[in-house]
Formats: structure tokens, sequence, C-alpha cells
């Protein structure tokens, strides 16, 4: 649905963008994760015609942005970051005049606009003025305006920043069932969003793509054995040094806790070494308070592919 | 051209949604009366004469207001990011803005006609200079208004809008006057560019297609290059 080739912007001495690639299927949601000045809304603009690329080609749903940009609109429903909005017409002038703009046929758009207010949940505050909704409102009156021209394609560019968890919730699970019927491609610095309503993941930094898979996939590829994290009540060092004897443990680190230690365990290979340490520390008759697995999170798998980057650099330098 | 009438729409409503539209028009009606009374008082004369070129000062000084929000706003507040992302051209968004300016310009200037009114209870006005003059006012709020539609493209702030345009179209009225320090093709080309040799035809009655030409080229030329300015963020 949406094809990136070689895409590159230039602007005054740095390159926003440089030279990416990628593709997104049909009804495919794709999160586009990165830090701040990453290049996501750069590419995201470019995406919808608001700016040109420096080069490589771009195609939405067939057509080219720079060649065709009126038809590849008509496909796009674009949230821009902080929705900008007439502050000063009401819910429904404001999604009449959008609806009229995207062609949509006069006998269709009252429908069109109760279905959106409807899906987004605004029906309540149709009658008032844009200016005088809190952010999340506002936030739904853009999302109903990226609607309600029924496109194919809907670019959200961090559709949940500044709402209140609830609301962060509620704008997920439209945006989830958005996704079914739609390709979404969305940008966001939240993680755990990315993995509740993404199908795959692209992080860019520095306008490159550094990782694009599944969120369960990178997990995996970034997992290097399995580690655990326990707390056991004991000689610290004693413990280490039996704990380190058992065949599949690759290291034993450990810091005070209170009236106990806690040790970070970690195994050698993809065995699971649960059963040995505990029958080990059994064994050795001390204390176990707790035992868990410890999972790589989206966090940290952000954090070291971005920085991973900056050090390689930074030593070179 | 087919959403033309929906930005002109919106830019109406915006208008009389804001109080700009009804202090600009309040500011000219007072401004315009006192000076149609204060001529009507001096000349003794039934016509319009001096009073139109106060109203065409006033004209100058206010309609840079109207226009000022027109692309500054759009651009402050990232509406533009929305309205340039749907499925409209470049055209349709300033030629809808520029007929909406022009009709609130129209909108401000058709009630003094109630002074052409007054003039027929107590004299016995020529109405040939009178319907002249409202040619070349239409024609000249015409191009007031595209002057100050590119120069709100040009800025993200109000406030520069409006005063650039208003300096933009003083330049424009003096540089008529500066051609009477000399002869030649330069001082020709200045008295041809400014507005105020071609607005003054107008008031004695005399509607030439040259002047017509003038303002309507200017114009033209104007809303072809405010055209080109929004759609300069694709190369810039």
């Amino acid at each position: 649905m949406i094809n990136v080739k070689n895409l590159i912007k230039r602007y005054v001495n740095i390159n926003a963008v440089d030279d990416i690639s990628f593709n997104v299927e049909e009804n495919e949601t794709v999160g586009l994760l990165g830090p701040n000045g990453a290049g996501k809304t750069t590419t995201m603009r470019i995406l919808t015609c608001f700016m040109p690329a420096t080069a490589g080609t771009v195609t939405v749903a067939g057509f080219d942005v720079f060649a065709d940009s009126l038809n590849v609109r008509q496909q796009i429903g674009y949230l821009p970051e902080n929705v900008p909005l007439y502050l000063d017409m009401r819910v429904n002038e404001y999604l009449m005049f959008r609806a009229k703009l995207k062609n949509i046929p006069r006998r269709e758009r009252r429908k069109k606009i109760d279905y959106c207010l409807e899906m987004t949940g605004i029906s309540n505050v149709q009658n008032q003025i844009t200016g005088t909704l809190s952010k999340g409102y506002r936030q739904r009156v853009g999302l109903a305006d990226t609607l309600i021209h029924d496109p194919k394609v809907l670019i959200l560019d961090e559709p949940t920043i500044g709402l209140d968890p609830n609301q962060i919730m509620q704008i997920r699970q439209v945006i989830k069932g958005l996704g079914e019927k739609h390709t979404v491609l969305l940008s966001t610095h939240i993680l755990p969003e990315v993995e509740m309503v993404c199908d795959r993941i692209m992080i860019i930094d520095k306008g490159k793509i550094v990782a694009m898979d599944t969120p369960a996939n990178l997990v995996k590829q970034l997992k290097t054995g399995s580690s655990l994290v326990l707390e056991i009540k004991g000689n610290g060092e004693k413990i280490k040094e039996s704990l380190s004897k058992i065949g599949s443990v690759s290291s034993v680190r450990f810091s005070e806790k209170g009236d106990a230690n806690e040790f970070f365990v970690e195994g050698s290979g993809e065995e699971d070494i649960r059963e040995a340490v505990f029958k080990r520390i059994v064994k050795d008759n001390y204390i176990l308070r707790e035992m868990r697995r410890q999972t790589v999170t989206l966090e940290e798998i952000f954090h070291q592919i971005t920085t991973r980057e900056t050090e390689e650099v930074s030593e070179n330098a | 051209m087919r959403n033309v009438p929906t930005i002109y729409q919106r830019e109406i409503m915006s208008y009389f949604y804001s109080p700009i539209a009804y202090v600009v028009i309040s500011v000219f009606l007072i401004a315009s009366g006192f000076f149609f009374a204060g001529n009507l008082q001096f000349w003794q004369e039934a016509s319009l004469k001096g009073s139109l070129d106060s109203i065409q000062f006033f004209l100058l000084l206010l309609t840079p207001v109207i226009t000022m929000k027109l692309f500054a706003d759009e651009t402050k507040s990232g509406t533009i990011e929305t309205l340039m992302t749907s499925p409209v051209t470049d055209f349709d968004v300033v030629f809808g803005k520029f007929l909406a300016a022009l009709s609130l310009y129209i909108v401000m200037i058709l009630p003094t006609w109630i002074f052409v009114l007054f003039l027929t209870i107590f004299g016995n006005p020529d109405f040939g200079p009178i319907y002249s003059s409202y040619i070349g006012l239409l024609l000249m709020g015409g191009l007031f208004v595209s002057v100050g539609l590119l120069v709100s493209s040009f800025t993200r702030n109000q406030v520069v809008a409006a005063v650039i345009g208003i300096v933009s179209l003083i330049i424009l009225w003096v540089i008529g006057f500066l051609s009477s320090y000399g002869d030649g093709w330069f001082y020709e080309t200045l008295r041809y560019a400014g507005t105020f040799d071609h607005w003054e035809s107008f008031t004695k009655g005399i509607v030439d297609t040259r002047d017509v030409i003038y303002y309507l080229s200017f114009t033209t030329l104007l809303l072809f290059i405010t055209v080109r300015n929004v759609e300069s963020r694709k190369w810039r």
C-alpha cells in the first residue's frame, strides 16, 4: 500500500531522512518509532504530499506522491502532530467543511459525519466550538476528520500524545479497530502502544531505519540467553561462588538489598536455568525469596538500538 | 476550481465569527462618514469627489487588516498542514481566500451608498462619476486584497502581515506622485505602476480600458505569485 524507495530529505545541511526504503502492506498497522528529531514527522509529511522528497520515490495506493499528489491525498487520512483545527468553528461545521474539501458527495456527507462522530465518541460535543474543547476531544475531532472520507491509508503522527490514560486506552482501541480495515502508519514514542496496536515496528534514528520487524521478533533478536533475577538471603560471596559452579550459568552479579541480596544470573545459550539454580539454592540451604525471568522489553530494545549507533559513531570519531 | 466555494465559505464564516470584520467595517464607516460630512460642508457640491479620496485612503489602511490572517493564521496554527494535505489544489485555496476577502471588502464599501442617497435627497448629483468611481473601488479592492494575500503568505505573524501590507500599498500609492518630479521613461513607468493615476480617472467618470487592464493584470500577477509562493514549500 505504501512503497518507499531510497527516500532522502535534505534540509540545509542535514539529512533529516537519509536513504530509507520500506513497504507497508494492505491492512497492516506499522509503528514508526524513534527519538525526537529522528525523521518521523518528515517522513510522514512526505507521504502526505505536504513536502516533497529530495530524492527517492514514494507511492501510496499505487499513486506517486509527487506526480499524482491529488490522488494520493484523496486516499490518505492524515492526523498531524498537535492536531491543528480551526478553533472558531463548531465540530459539526468543521467536519462538514472537511467532508466537502475531501470531495464527499453531498448526499453522503451527513451520514459520514455522524458515523465518524459515533466512531470517535464525540457525538455529545458536536455543537461545541472546537476552541472550547479539551485536548483529548480535539484529538478525537482530528481523528474523525482523518476518517471522514474513508481513506485507504491512515497516517497518524503521535495520536495519543497529551491524552489522559483513559483517553489513551480509548484512542488505541479505536486505532486497533481501524487497523483491521485500513492501512495504518503511526508514529509514537510510547512503546507499549506500539506493542499493543502494531503488526510491525520500524525504528528510525537520525534518518535511518535501524530495525524493522514484528514486536516479538525484535524481542527475540536481542535476547541473548536467558537471565534471572533472584532475591536470596545469606552470605552474598558464598552464594555467588556456589551459583557460578552451575554448568549453564555464565555470569553472576549481586548487590545488597535490605537484609538479603539481589542476584542477576545469566545463562549461556537458550537453555532454561531456573531448575538448576533452584536446586542448587535448596541444596545449599539458602532462603530463596524471589525468582523471576528478566524479559527484554521494547523499551530496552529501543534504547539499545538507538544508543548503539551513537556509541559506534563516537568511537569512530 | 471545485473546492473554491468550500474554501470561500469557510473564510467568510470565519470573518463573521471573529470580531475583526465588525471592527474593520465600523472603523471604516465612521471614518468615511466623518470625511463625507466634512467634504460636503467644504465644497457645498452634490458629488463624492473629495470624499472618495479619503475613502480610498482608509481602504488602503484597512484592507490589509482584512487579509492579514488569510495565510499567516493557517501557518501559525498549523492548519495549513491539514488543509494542504487534503485533495485540494493550491490555486483553489488562494482563489477561495481571495474571493472571501474581496467579498468582505465589498460588504465594507456597500453602506457608503447611503452617502449617495443623501446626495440625491438634498441635491442633484451626476451619477456618471459615481458609478465609475464604484467600478474603480471594486477593481482597486481586487488589487489591495491580492497585495494583502501575498504578504500574508510570506509570514506566520498577522501583525507583520498587516503592517507590511499597509506599507506596500502606501508605496504603491505614492510612487504615482513621484512621477511629477521628472520626465522620461523612468518617471513614466512610476506613474503607470502607481495606483493613484489610474484611480483618479475613475473618479472623473472615465472608465478607461487601460486602467481596467492595469488593475486586472496586476491582481492576476499577484495572485499568481501567491499560488507560487504557497507551492514553494514543495521545493524550498
